[in-house]
């Protein structure tokens, strides 16, 4: 099936000449009246304008999240998840127009988004729902008549900088704890990918008191210090690179708040050689674990980019691999079929081929693919389309070492498991990894082994509410996708009770 | 100057000076430049005006173009053991906090070897041997 584009007679979602910032429960034109387009990456055409802001209209944003906090902070869990669950349905009932329009923004496969990233944020929305009910104090007696009562209470207003990889998930990993532990916030999405979230807020405005959330769009060097650095925040989280992950923990220092941020990885995928035991479901389950660095187009902060195959299984089980790789159908991403779409923007796609131009010249082999790719349709010819690559080197070569974020995979081979948790574990990076055997034991050692937040065993990819995400080494500080966020956005308040009227006999 | 002089390790395309040349006029005053790693806009140099990021013991100075420092996290610099780091621009605005190269461009860093572009101009940096201190 082939949906229509947005905006297109036919198709199922709308599309306004031009967006304004959302806030305070209306849409607010750009202080400064700037407006910027916004480009599908498939064709490089237009979609809408969107708000040019500036520091101005951050600074209404805080206006309206400060004038709601108190009444969102002090509303129970009750009715703060039904807010969560009305959120959820909103979005589930809208759930292929929302699917669609991230599709064509981002340029991710519509059976991506149809599948794991709106059915995501619709169950991050309820499972955060049900941990705002399920949240209880603590209390503790010290001694007789001395007892301590813990409470969770709400930061206040904070900021939020998503990423474009996934426009309306990342909203969901960020927006859905902050509002479940009572707080409003103020978020920027990525500049490639301004629209989407704008979309999702027109299905969930109705249902949304004013003001608890708040989006600016508008480039980071313009609006992003005024978010991050602003001293009305309580907290900041923050989802990119390394060094803008360095400035917002050292605005974050110098305001003196909390600040979280996940900085991306360079993640090892291993394959042991009893995979190729036997020539079973499993089997085919574990070449799919490894083709799936081209999901959502390498554009993961956990794309398993490396790959670590033991070497007396390589020839057999690569070969297969690079068989379900030459058929990967890269096209359309509103083609239902299509399985590997654009990248994001011009900026990717000529950091992926300089990319793949360093690995050549660091004496990596290109095994499959290694250039930009041409599709069928005259409309995607100046999309950003480059074909699932696979280099194999070694694991100093700086594609192995620096996360390229699209469909290129570097691949190396191990001896025994020793070799394997090196190699794994001879990198900057610590977010995510994969590890694929059939022996519990080795799983487990190796699972425990890998310096990394997240170790997928016999699976890859999968992000289900309630499996903590964050990172080990520089990869970043904090986790999302799991109730402990609940402590990433309060304060605890302690009231220690004496219930004794006897004097301490000090004075 | 008694210091020893040393090549600088960061060299500059002809657009990418310009580009700087342009912020510094509009802006009234030098940029700086640091490398970075990870997600999303990692791998390309992120802008700042000078002076907005602040350098640590971990930063290494590798060279400055027209008065405007190019920095790399020394962890990074170990893992990508590249000598010479070529500043230039490509097309595509650029990503999370970095100020632009121009319209609708953004700073990139290339190796040498592999730039197509035009022979960048070589600057020269006065700095001691350590090179590990900023």
């Amino acid at each position: 099936m082939k949906y229509v584009p947005p905006g297109l007679p036919g198709s199922i979602v709308s599309v306004e000449p031009r967006y304004e910032n959302f806030i305070g429960g209306k849409w607010l034109a750009p202080t400064h009246g700037k407006y910027r387009v916004d480009l599908a990456p498939a064709t490089a055409g237009p979609i809408t304008e969107v708000a040019d802001s500036t520091p101005e209209d951050v600074e209404l944003a805080l206006d309206a999240a400060h004038a709601a906090k108190d009444a969102w902070g002090e509303a129970s869990a009750t009715e703060r998840a039904k807010v969560l669950n009305a959120i959820a349905d909103a979005i589930e009932k809208n759930q292929d127009m929302l699917a669609v329009a991230e599709s064509w923004e981002n340029g991710k496969p519509v059976r991506e988004t149809l599948a794991a990233d709106i059915p995501l944020v619709v169950d991050h929305f309820r499972y955060f729902a049900a941990a705002a009910r399920a949240e209880e104090g603590r209390s503790t007696e010290i001694e007789k008549d001395l007892v301590a009562y813990h409470y969770r209470e709400p930061l206040g207003v904070v900021g939020q900088i998503i990423p474009f990889n996934f426009p309306l998930l990342m909203a969901a990993w960020k927006l859905a704890p902050a509002l479940a532990a009572g707080n409003c916030a103020v978020i920027k999405p990525a500049s490639p990918t301004p629209w989407s979230i704008l979309k999702l807020m027109e299905t969930i405005e109705d249902v949304l008191p004013q003001g608890v959330i708040n989006v600016v769009t508008g480039p980071g060097a313009e609006i992003g210090k005024a978010l991050a650095a602003n001293p009305r925040i309580a907290k900041v989280s923050f989802t990119g690179e390394t060094v803008t992950g360095r400035l917002i923990m050292q605005y974050a220092a110098q305001n003196l708040i909390p600040s979280t941020v996940e900085l991306g990885g360079k993640s090892p995928n291993i394959f042991f050689n009893d995979v190729m035991a036997h020539d079973d479901e499993f089997l085919d389950k574990a070449i799919e674990g490894l083709v799936l660095y081209a999901f959502n187009k390498g554009e993961v902060c956990t794309c398993p980019s490396r790959a670590l195959i033991q070497a007396d299984i390589y020839d057999e089980f690569m070969a297969r691999c690079l068989a379900r790789i030459a058929s990967i159908r890269q096209g359309n991403p509103l083609d239902t079929d299509t399985q590997l779409g654009p990248q994001v923007s011009a900026q990717q796609i000529e950091k992926i081929a300089s990319y793949v131009d360093i690995g050549r010249n660091e004496g990596a082999e290109v095994l499959i693919g290694g250039q930009r790719a041409s599709v069928a349709g005259a409309e995607f010819a100046d999309g950003y389309y480059y074909q699932p690559t696979v280099l194999k080197g070694d694991n100093k070569m700086r594609v192995f070492q620096e996360e390229i974020f699209g469909p290129v995979l570097a691949v190396t081979t191990f001896t025994d498991d020793a070799d394997a948790l090196a190699i794994a574990n001879d990198t900057l990076y610590g977010l995510g990894a994969g590890v694929w055997t059939r022996d519990g034991t080795r799983a487990y050692k190796m699972g425990r082994g890998i310096k990394a937040g997240r170790v997928w065993t016999n699976c890859y990819h999968q992000y289900p509410a309630g499996a903590s995400f964050g990172g080990y080494k520089i990869s970043g500080i904090g986790r999302e996708n799991h109730l402990m966020m609940l402590d990433h956005y309060s304060q605890t308040k302690n009231l220690l009770v004496s219930y004794s009227t006897k004097p301490l006999g000090l004075f | 100057m008694s210091e020893p002089m040393v090549l600088a390790r960061i060299t500059a395309t002809p657009a990418a000076r310009e580009a700087i040349r342009l912020l510094r006029a509009a802006r009234g005053g030098p940029v700086m430049f640091v490398q970075s790693g990870g997600c999303c806009a990692g791998s390309t140099p992120m802008c700042f005006p000078v002076g907005e990021f602040l350098i640590g013991d971990i930063d290494v100075l590798l060279g400055d173009i027209d008065g405007c420092p190019f920095y790399i996290d020394k962890r990074l610099d170990q893992a990508w053991h590249q000598e010479q780091f070529l500043l230039d621009v490509a097309s595509g605005e650029p990503e999370d906090f970095s100020l632009p190269a121009g319209d609708n461009l953004h700073f990139v860093t290339r190796s040498p070897a592999c730039a197509s572009a035009s022979a960048p101009d070589v600057n020269v940096l006065s700095a001691t041997p350590d090179r590990n201190t900023p």
